[in-house]
């Protein structure tokens, strides 16, 4: 059905789209930015690989295993960064995404160091990978259309509001920081089981940017968005790719029209609905059989 | 006398070398309408939010139904009965009429995690309930018609309003009105004095409000507290405040 180069595609867009869901939640519902989030994935990708290799463990135990460890330190690591204030926490999360980068490059004996882990078994395969993003999916937008994602949304419209109506900012803030981490160590984990090969650079500032700026691009506050956003931002480059040097710059281009052309992002603050389209697809045609009648 | 909804016992609050409130005291009797007021950067919202514990009092006890609240944190405020508004107006703005009233109704909701990622029964029943009571806490205030537009979209009066919505849906005892009438004209004053009467009857609260009209607290409060530079200058019923001289002197002015 699908070529291997397709596939590898498809997968690279379903692992981004997991991870993008995490920031999605974190950033578009609760205002928090994260420039660490490829830290996360990186614990997830390394925890699943260790534990497939050196343990033998089942893949969705391994899977399981790396998406908890990075849920675990996020609750850490959250419980002493949390309070900080915008700018402050975001830095936290940018310092603690290179530590583990560099601690990564520095556990030679678990991790292999620079010279990167080998040997994880091939297991997301295309059919993986795209039931774990619809399952991500469905799972986030429960998740943002209950009382625990309406009090994320009323934390990011109006903080001091929010903590009047009864919404306990610190642990709703906690709770969306740990789960935007174990959707990135979800995310690593799967990642891992198809390079088969991980090194401690794949998860760098830059990777953690990426997430943040298809988030933005996608539209903040829209789950559709962020998904609409990481196909484009993944699969851009793959279109450009005759082009090779060229194509960074397309990234670019295309990154600063859509935010002068809608600042809100792609779907800012709205879901894409199919109702609605199919309304408005109807509209146009009664519009046009509306004209003709009168003329 | 029954004992008060609302006591602070010589409450202090400093920011640095400035007292903002300073050994103030005050008793609000359950079911009152509870005037406060002074003028500019007399410490007013500042005794709010100590109450809210938007800010935690430097000194003194602030007691509500007899419960120590002093340290107490603004959500645990909201869960204990306490609900108040702004005087600059903070809605959720992004977010849908009712979608604001959702979110204080959902103090009182039931279901858990699990419930939600996996939409239970339970989860399908108490979603439901709470967009019904939310819708009635609208109909209450009149914008059950304006449901689903933005609350940024509203007019400024129907944004006080919605204000007012969203916190009687945490269900409060008590509740604090961060000058309601701010940015009115006469006749839209009266309409408020009104329409906070009506709340008044359809609810079983106690108000304590800050108010600059002088029209809307002698037409609503049944006592009041008046302030200058964080102190107390004259408390008791509007008609002893009128009286007083110090507060003629001070706030109301010789000409009345």
């Amino acid at each position: 059905m699908l070529n291997s180069f397709q596939e590898g595609v498809l997968i690279i867009c379903c692992v981004n789209v997991i991870a993008v869901l995490g920031m999605s939640v974190l950033t578009g519902f609760t205002r928090l930015f994260s420039f660490g989030n490829a830290g996360f994935m990186s614990i997830g990708a390394y925890a699943a690989a260790i534990a497939s290799v050196q343990f033998h463990l089942p893949f969705p135990l391994a899977v399981l295993l790396g998406a908890v460890a990075a849920g675990v330190i996020a609750y850490i690591l959250g419980s002493l960064t949390i309070r900080l204030r915008g700018d402050y926490f975001l830095i936290s999360c940018l310092g603690f995404g290179e530590c583990v980068r560099v601690l990564f490059n520095y556990t030679r004996d678990l991790t292999g160091g620079a010279n990167g882990y080998s040997g994880i078994p091939y297991r997301t395969t295309g059919i993986v990978a795209l039931g774990c993003a619809i399952v991500a999916f469905v799972v986030a937008w429960n998740f943002i259309h209950s009382r625990y994602g309406q009090a994320l949304s009323a934390i990011r419209e109006n903080e001091v509001a929010a903590a009047t109506n009864g919404i306990n900012v610190v642990r709703y803030k906690k709770m969306s920081f740990v789960f935007s981490a174990v959707y990135a160590g979800w995310a690593g984990a799967l990642y891992a089981h198809y390079l088969q090969f991980i090194t401690p650079s794949l998860f760098n500032l830059g990777k953690s940017s990426e997430l943040v700026i298809t988030t933005v691009l996608g539209g903040l506050g829209s789950l559709t968005g962020s998904v609409m956003g990481t196909i484009i931002v993944q699969i851009l480059p793959e279109i450009f790719r005759s082009m090779s040097e060229y194509r960074m710059l397309f990234y670019g281009i295309a990154v600063v029209l859509v935010i002068l052309v809608r600042p809100n992002g792609l779907y800012g603050y709205r879901e894409f609905s199919l109702k609605r389209c199919v309304r408005s697809i109807k509209n146009i045609g009664r519009t046009k059989r509306g004209k003709e009648s009168e003329s | 006398m029954s004992e008060p909804i609302l006591e602070m016992r010589n409450v202090e609050k400093r920011f640095g070398g400035v007292r903002a409130i300073d050994n103030f005291s005050l008793k609000v009797e359950p079911g009152a309408i509870y005037g406060l007021i002074g003028p500019n950067g007399a410490g007013k919202t500042t005794i709010f939010n100590t109450i809210t514990g938007i800010y935690q009092a430097d000194a003194g006890q602030i007691l509500f139904e007899g419960r120590d609240i002093t340290k107490i944190k603004p959500h645990e405020a909201a869960e204990a009965g306490i609900a108040r508004t702004f005087q600059n107006i903070r809605l959720f703005g992004n977010l849908t009429v009712q979608m604001n009233v959702v979110i204080a109704c959902n103090m009182h909701s039931s279901y858990h995690l699990g419930d939600a990622l996996f939409r239970t029964p339970k989860y399908r029943r108490v979603t439901e309930e709470t967009g019904e009571r939310a819708m009635e806490f609208l109909k209450a205030v009149g914008l059950e018609d304006k449901a689903q537009e933005r609350a940024s979209s509203l007019p400024y009066g129907h944004q006080r309003k919605l204000e007012i919505a969203r916190a009687m849906a945490t269900e409060p005892r008590l509740l604090l009105l961060d000058e309601p009438a701010a940015g009115m004209n006469a006749d839209e004053s009266l309409e408020l004095v009104e329409f906070i009467r009506e709340l008044k009857e359809k609810f079983p609260i106690t108000i304590l409000m800050i108010e600059h009209h002088m029209d809307v607290v002698t037409n609503l409060c049944d006592a009041c507290t008046v302030l200058n530079f964080g102190k107390t200058l004259a408390s008791g019923t509007m008609k002893e405040i009128k009286e007083n001289p110090e507060v003629v002197e001070a706030y109301l002015g010789g000409d009345e």
